[in-house]
């Protein structure tokens, strides 16, 4: 519950501003919080007066929370192949774990993995908990659940990371919720607290215009899914030793409800837009198919790769899979040049951690300029064909 | 074929503006819309019902208020709305709200399907589909784009992934998170606004799912919200001046570091 002390409350309205529920109002000179409050704890920070207090009832607290170290990191493969989030994430967890003085892990599960063993070693780990099994080749959410689950609770690490990934926040989130652990999704940010070893997970909400800080003080494994291309992968040491163990899964874990029938490939996927540094993206500005060569000329140049605007997906000018934005995909590439996109809300917050913004529009007052870095206001149709003559030149140079 | 769609309400993002000067959220009446996702969910189970026959309950766990995204739901085609509210379950994370969902459910009675968005544009966790199912020991696949076929017990799904998509069978009941491709919603008809109008909303409290104190709301919750801070402002930006080309210029050299 939140309590509100009417005697230290000044009505000063600061916390009605900071709810991004609207759940806070200000009633005869104090505030008064609404049912839709959902006790995020935004408010409490900003009263200056500390007349507000998140009340928590009765918490079970695990009993043997002492008892799980270590970190692991889930180390995503499909088609025979690591996902580059696996690397970041084990950048990330070799520092935590020399922060906690504990041994970093990968599990690592398919159908003939185990060649790619040595190279997560080489990337951080100390141990690998390898099962290449035929049954693990095709991702199910079921099994790849019931395996990790029996690992987890067999070896209780303290924290376990995995990608933000299609993969990832699929089954990551059924496993957690059988271990009664918290997950948090999506994160951007990862620490250790000194006093106590708990980890802070930071991550955007509300696309970005928020961020929160995330700790889980009453139950382990600390659970979190790390978006792509925001950690820093380790320079591969092939000196590096560490230990392989083979995983005896009992049979019954491999047995799934899922049949897989096929796999489809699709050519315009093969590039994932949140895994590219940067990305030329054209809006209903562009005005055509034919407009979206302009933004793939420049991205090639550029050596990126080429995103949209839902108006632009909804006309049919690019496949779905570039969408950037609340009902796309967010990403924060280097470098996000948008092209004839306005800068609707619901584009922006698929894009604005992007570290550079560049905007090319013709209406000076098109919002996107509020969160570009620079910008140049005019003509699209002039302005890409010139910028990427005038790159491909300086890059001859 | 009974079919339950999980549906929750969301401050509409087109009116969480960011105040440029002081990069805070500007929340003047922020209005409160059905999650986008859960739309396309919505639409998918009354396909399935115009198909295959049955029933659909919209389901929704929040404050009194989102009883309005129920009535939407049956003007869109559901049958009946189930809203569980109390305020024991505020501050619920991912954990806690499936728990909700799933006595919810359980107390409901029998169902075949139960579909759910992605993901909800407030929190964009998409952890709550995958953790009901976990709670019900349901077979799931998360974002589904297509429902191919329904026979026999089994359904056939094709599941988008980064590279493309897998096309999967699963027997029912399942549960689905479903993506935006899967379809285009309909617009309300007009009889549809009579029905929704008309119809009662069954309230359902934290008591009446026998659901337990210590699994609900904040305490409920593994996770705790420790500081909530908006991210640093971006650097003053730059425009450019002189004619176009010089313009250009000036870019080509700020872009310089990609080159
Ligand atoms: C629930 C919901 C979810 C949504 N999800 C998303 C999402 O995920 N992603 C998304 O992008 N949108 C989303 N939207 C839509 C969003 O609100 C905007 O409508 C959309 O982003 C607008 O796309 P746009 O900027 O390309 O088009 P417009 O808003 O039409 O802007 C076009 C811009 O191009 C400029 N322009 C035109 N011609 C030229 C030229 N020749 N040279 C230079 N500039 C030119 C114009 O000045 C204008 O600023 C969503 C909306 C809703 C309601
Ligand atoms: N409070 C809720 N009531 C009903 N359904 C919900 C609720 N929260 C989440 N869901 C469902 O779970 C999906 C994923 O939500 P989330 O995990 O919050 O991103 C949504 O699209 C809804 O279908």
């Amino acid at each position: 519950m939140l309590i509100i002390d009417c005697e230290k409350c000044i009505g000063c309205g600061v916390c009605e501003a900071e709810c991004a529920f609207g759940a806070i109002s200000v009633q005869d000179g104090c505030a008064v919080v609404d049912d839709n409050c959902t006790l995020c704890g935004s408010c409490v920070e900003s009263c200056e007066v500390e007349a507000l207090l998140i009340e928590e009832g009765a918490v079970q607290v695990q009993a043997d929370i002492n008892d799980w170290s270590g970190i692991w990191v889930f180390a995503e493969s499909r088609h025979g192949k690591i996902a580059e989030v696996s690397y970041e994430l084990l950048g990330v967890g070799r520092k935590l774990a020399n922060q906690r003085g504990v041994q970093l892990s990968a599990v690592l599960l398919g159908s003939g993995v185990t060649e790619s063993a040595p190279t997560l070693i080489a990337a951080g780990a100390d141990k690998i908990y390898l099962g290449d099994d035929s049954t693990l080749g095709q991702y199910r959410e079921d099994i790849y659940g019931n395996v990790l689950e029996f690992l987890i609770k067999k070896e209780k690490p303290e924290v376990i990371l995995a990608g933000a990934t299609a993969i990832g926040r699929s089954f990551i989130p059924m496993v957690a919720n059988n271990l009664g652990a918290g997950l948090t999704a999506d994160c951007t940010g990862l620490a250790i607290r000194a006093e106590d070893g708990m980890l802070l997970q930071t991550r955007p909400a509300f696309g970005g215009n928020i961020m929160a800080t995330i700790e889980c003080p009453h139950t382990r494994p600390q659970m979190a899914t790390v978006r792509p291309k925001v950690m820093q992968p380790l320079m591969p040491d092939l000196e590096r030793q560490g230990e392989v163990v083979s995983l005896s899964i009992p049979d019954r874990l491999l047995e799934s409800q899922v049949k897989v029938l096929e796999n489809v490939l699709e050519e315009h996927n093969q590039v994932n837009i949140q895994e590219i540094e940067v990305l030329v993206a054209g809006g209903r500005g562009v005005e055509s198919e034919k407009g979206f060569k302009l933004v793939k000329e420049l991205a090639d140049e550029l050596g990126g790769a080429v995103a949209a605007s839902r108006a632009a997906v909804d006309s049919g000018w690019i496949p779905y899979a570039h969408q950037v934005g609340q009902t796309g995909k967010t990403v924060c590439p280097k470098l996000y040049i948008a092209c004839g996109i306005s800068g609707a809300i619901q584009h922006a917050v698929g894009m604005q951690s992007a570290e550079t913004i560049v905007a090319i529009n013709r209406d000076k007052n098109a919002p996107i300029f509020n969160i570009a870095s620079c910008g140049i206001v005019g003509d699209l149709f002039e302005i890409m064909p010139l910028l990427t003559k005038k790159i491909r030149e300086n890059k001859a140079l | 074929m009974n079919i339950i769609v999980c549906i929750k309400q969301v401050p509409d993002a087109k009116d969480v503006r960011l105040d440029p000067k002081t990069n805070t959220l500007a929340r003047e009446g922020v209005e409160s819309i059905m999650n986008p996702f859960d739309r396309h969910a919505l639409e998918e189970g009354v396909r399935l019902k115009e198909t295959h026959g049955g029933q659909v309950t919209a389901l929704s766990m929040g404050p009194p208020q989102a009883e309005s995204v129920l009535r939407e739901a049956i003007s869109c085609g559901a049958d009946q709305g189930v809203l569980v509210s109390d305020r024991a379950f505020a501050g619920a994370d991912t954990w806690a709200t499936s728990y909700t969902l799933r006595k919810a459910i359980e107390a409901s009675g029998e169902f075949d399907l139960i579909l759910c968005g992605k993901q909800a544009i407030d929190g964009d966790t998409a952890q709550v589909g995958p953790g009901l199912a976990g709670q019900m020991k349901l077979p799931f696949v998360t974002c589904v784009q297509k429902i191919r076929n329904l026979d026999d017990g089994i359904i056939q799904v094709e599941r988008m992934m980064d590279d493309g998509f897998d096309v999967l069978e699963l027997p029912v009941p399942a549960l689905l998170t479903v993506v935006k491709d899967i379809n285009d919603p309909r617009v309300p008809s007009l009889k549809g606004k009579m029905k929704a109008k008309k119809a009662t909303i069954k309230i359902l409290s934290a008591a009446d799912i026998g659901a337990e104190e210590q699994c609900i709301g904040l305490a409920g919750s593994p996770t705790r919200v420790v500081n909530v801070f908006t991210p640093a402002p971006r650097g003053d930006r730059k425009m450019f001046t002189g004619s176009l080309e010089e313009q250009v210029d000036q870019l080509v050299d700020q872009l310089r570091s990609y080159l």
